[in-house]
Parts: structure tokens; sequence; C-alpha cells
């Protein structure tokens, strides 16, 4: 028997489609975790990122300790601060910021930093202060590598917030694990299917998403090119 | 840290079982993405399909692949690695891609007026100069793959990743600490010697222009960066 017929065995009841641990509840609480630890990650990373692209300083350490900055194991980072926390509930939140913010910073610095200088010497000549480059010319340029590293992040936050489960919380982990503790593979299964869906649709999502945040002009020399 | 040091024993055998589950998938990740670089860079028609696939493929979370496997190879460690190789590969692949098209043509067509066929080429001319590209991809396939495998610990495979599971039952810091620190450490150390590896693959690169060197590097990050999700 496949993993889908295991999935499916269990997905196709449909009483496993309703209550608290149905896959409608596991799916807002899944969303909820990715969407909080992706504005949290924003909120440091993006700033971070486009000012180190503006001023291009600093970029090689930053570089440099976002590749050592990746190998920081998610688990690890979880169960520490679950038990330095005293078993606090947003625990969770720690590991899967670390996770987001090296792709959104790296990418972010590059987006900007490689913004064409000719187009930059233009904004200048018809007077656009140093402010008005950041944010008129710079970072629409930039953003369809930004979009890049949000994306990035965003799968990889959904897929790793399974993790929570392991602190007791809920998402779509909660089947991995509790299969996992109880031998219930269907259980498993089930748990996976939903979190690859999940992966899938921000994929697809994402690509909408740069239809509407790229500029036009840029689009269409991408399509050129 | 006393603690770190009366299991000194069991910690070596920690990191070596957690090197070992990390970095053999990488290397298989090198050794199929590199024919499959060379052949989706000679037809080119052949390369959003492959990307696109392996842009899927790193999109699964590792957890979720791992209890697929549960059901083909069992609680094994093979379990653990076919993943971390998948996710190797869609980092690795499209920095070959993009390592050997950045190749200028001025220097194939030179190589080839030199009368160097085909083969001869790619192996002394194409993949030399695709080098930088290419680390930084396996640099990013690394360091991912050694900080992934201790998700494996949840399923009872997970190198130093059983200090978490183990520190998180026995409400444990140190043992958790001191596993992050070993991990960070390998990774360290796998990333300086690939840097090594590429300064002395690329001896010409020590005498270029910081201008090349910039392009070369800002080339090579972008690549790492965008790991399996693929930009051009």
């Amino acid at each position: 028997m496949s993993f889908f017929d295991f999935a499916w065995q269990w997905l196709s009841v449909s009483g496993h489609w309703s209550g608290d641990n149905g896959v409608p509840a596991r799916l807002i609480e899944h969303v909820e975790y990715t969407a909080l630890a992706m504005v949290i990650s924003v909120v440091i990373a993006l700033p971070v990122g486009v000012l180190i692209g503006h001023t291009r300083r600093g970029g090689f350490t930053l570089v440099s300790l976002a590749n050592i900055w990746r190998s920081l194991p998610t688990l690890g980072l979880l169960v520490l601060a679950f038990i330095e926390s005293g078993g606090a509930s947003w625990a969770w939140v720690i590991p899967l910021v670390a996770l987001a913010i090296p792709p959104i910073m790296v990418t972010t610095y590059e987006g900007v930093l490689g913004v064409d200088a000719d187009l930059k010497d233009a904004a200048i000549g018809m007077g656009m202060t140093s402010r008005q480059v950041l944010f008129k010319v710079e970072v629409p340029v930039a953003m369809p590598l930004i979009l890049l590293g949000l994306r990035t992040a965003a799968i990889q936050v959904v897929a790793t917030a399974t993790i929570a489960a392991y602190i007791s919380l809920g998402g779509f982990g909660r089947y991995i694990i509790d299969g996992l503790a109880t031998n219930n593979y269907q259980l498993v299964a089930a748990g996976a299917a939903c979190v690859v869906a999940l992966a899938l649709v921000m994929q697809f999502a994402f690509s909408g998403l740069s239809r509407v945040v790229v500029s036009a002009g840029l689009r269409k020399q991408a399509r050129q090119s | 840290m006393n603690w770190a040091f009366s299991n000194v024993s069991m910690l070596a055998h920690l990191t070596g079982q957690h090197a070992y589950l990390a970095l053999v998938p990488v290397l298989v990740g090198l050794a199929v993405s590199l024919p499959l670089g060379v052949v989706c860079v000679r037809y080119g028609w052949l390369y959003p399909p492959v990307l696109g696939l392996t842009s899927v493929l790193y999109a699964l979370p590792a957890l979720a692949l791992f209890v697929v496997l549960i059901a083909y190879t069992g609680l094994t460690d093979t379990t653990v690695m076919i993943p971390l190789g998948v996710y190797s590969l869609a980092a690795i692949f499209p920095s070959v891609v993009d390592g050997l098209r950045g190749v200028p043509a001025p220097v194939r067509q030179a190589a080839i007026a030199m009368g160097f066929g085909t083969w001869r080429r790619l192996i002394r001319v194409e993949l030399p100069i695709a080098v930088p590209v290419i680390i930084a991809g396996l640099r990013v396939a690394t360091v991912s793959s050694i900080s992934l495998v201790s998700v494996g610990a949840l399923i009872g495979t997970g190198g130093l990743g059983y200090l978490f599971t183990d520190g998180e039952q026995r409400d444990f810091s140190t043992e958790t600490i001191v596993g992050i620190v070993l991990i960070v450490v390998l990774a360290l150390v796998a990333d300086i010697v690939l840097v090594t590896a590429r300064r002395l693959l690329t001896p010409w690169q020590r005498g270029a222009t910081p201008a090349i060197r910039r392009t070369t590097s800002r080339r090579a990050a972008l690549t790492g960066q965008a790991g399996g999700a693929g930009v051009s």
C-alpha cells in the first residue's frame, strides 16, 4: 500500500474534517503559526537587508553570518526555547523566526545591492532624495528577489511548523507526532499530505503575488530576457 | 560543561554519526547534479521542467518525507538520508546550470579554436570556471543538511539530534545547548573546508581584480540563496 492510500484512508473519513482535531481547525492553527513567524521575520530581516544593500556596508559579514546561521538546528532551538522559557507555549516562534530570517535578509540585500548604478544615477539626476531613490527605485527593482526570499522562507516555515506539535501545540504536525507516537501510520501520512499540500498552495500564492507586486515594466523585461 | 566532559565518548559517536548522515547525501546530490546540470545546459529546453520538479521536491517538509519513506525503507539510516539527498540535489543542481551558463562565450570559443572537443572543453575549461558558483550551492546544501539531520531524531535516527529529544524529555537545557553548539561547529568546519577547496580549485581568482571577484561571488551567493527555488 502506498503513502497516498494511507493518507486517503484517514482523510476520506468525514468525521476527520470537523471538531478541534479536524483538518480545518489544524489548518487554521498551521497558517497562524506560519503567518506570525513570517511577520516577525519580515519586520526584523527586511529593514536590515535593505539598509545594508543601500549603504553597501557590512554585506560580506551579512552573507557569511547567514550561511552559518542556517546550520542552527530548528529542533534544538525549539527544545532550548521551551526549556528556558519554563515551558511557554510561544516557544515555537523562536526556531521558526530563526529559520526565516536568513533567506529574507540575504535576498533583500542582494536585490537592493544589485540595482543598476545607472538607474540610481538617473533617479538622483531627476532630483530624487536618497530616501526616494531607496523607496521608489531600489526597493521596487529589487522586488522579484525580495519575493523569492519571502517565498523560500514561507515554504520552509510551513514545512517546519510541524515541529510545533512536538511541544504539545497544534497544526498539522499534531497528526504526524501523534501518529508516530501511537504507530498510526494513516494519521502520520494524512498529516504529511496536508503539509505538502499547504506548501504547494504557498508556492502558487507567491507566483500570484509576484504578478501583483512586481512593477509591470520589470515583468516585461523579465519576459524578454 | 561537566556534563559534556563526562559524556565525551557518546558525543564523539553522535557527532560522527551526524557527519555521516549529513554528508553522504550531499555527495550523492553532487554526483547526480553534475551530469544532470551538464545535460540541462546542453539541451536547454530540459531545464525549466527539471528545475520545477526539484523546486517542488525542495518544498516538501523533512519530517513529512521521513514519514513517507518509513513505509518503504523502515526506521533506518536510509530513511533519513534520502530526503537530505533530494534537498541537496535541489540546492546544487541549479548552481551547476548557472555556473556552466556563466562561462563567457569568448572563453568557450577560444577553447574550441584551440581544438578542445566537447568533453575536454567541459572538464578542462567550463567546469573549472563554474567551480565558485557550484561550491556556493554546495555550501548551502552542506550547511542545511547538517542542520536537518537532527529532525531525524523524531523518528529515532538523528545523530546529534538525539541530544534534543533526550534533553526535552529530561528537561535538561545543557544537553540541548551542547547539541546546538556541536552542530554549528560541524557546519562551520564543513564550510571552511569548502571555501578552502574553492580557493585551491580556482588559483586564477587570487590575482583577479576585486570587481571580477565581486561579480563571481555575487552570482554565487544568489544561486546558493535561491536553493531549489530557482533564480535565473
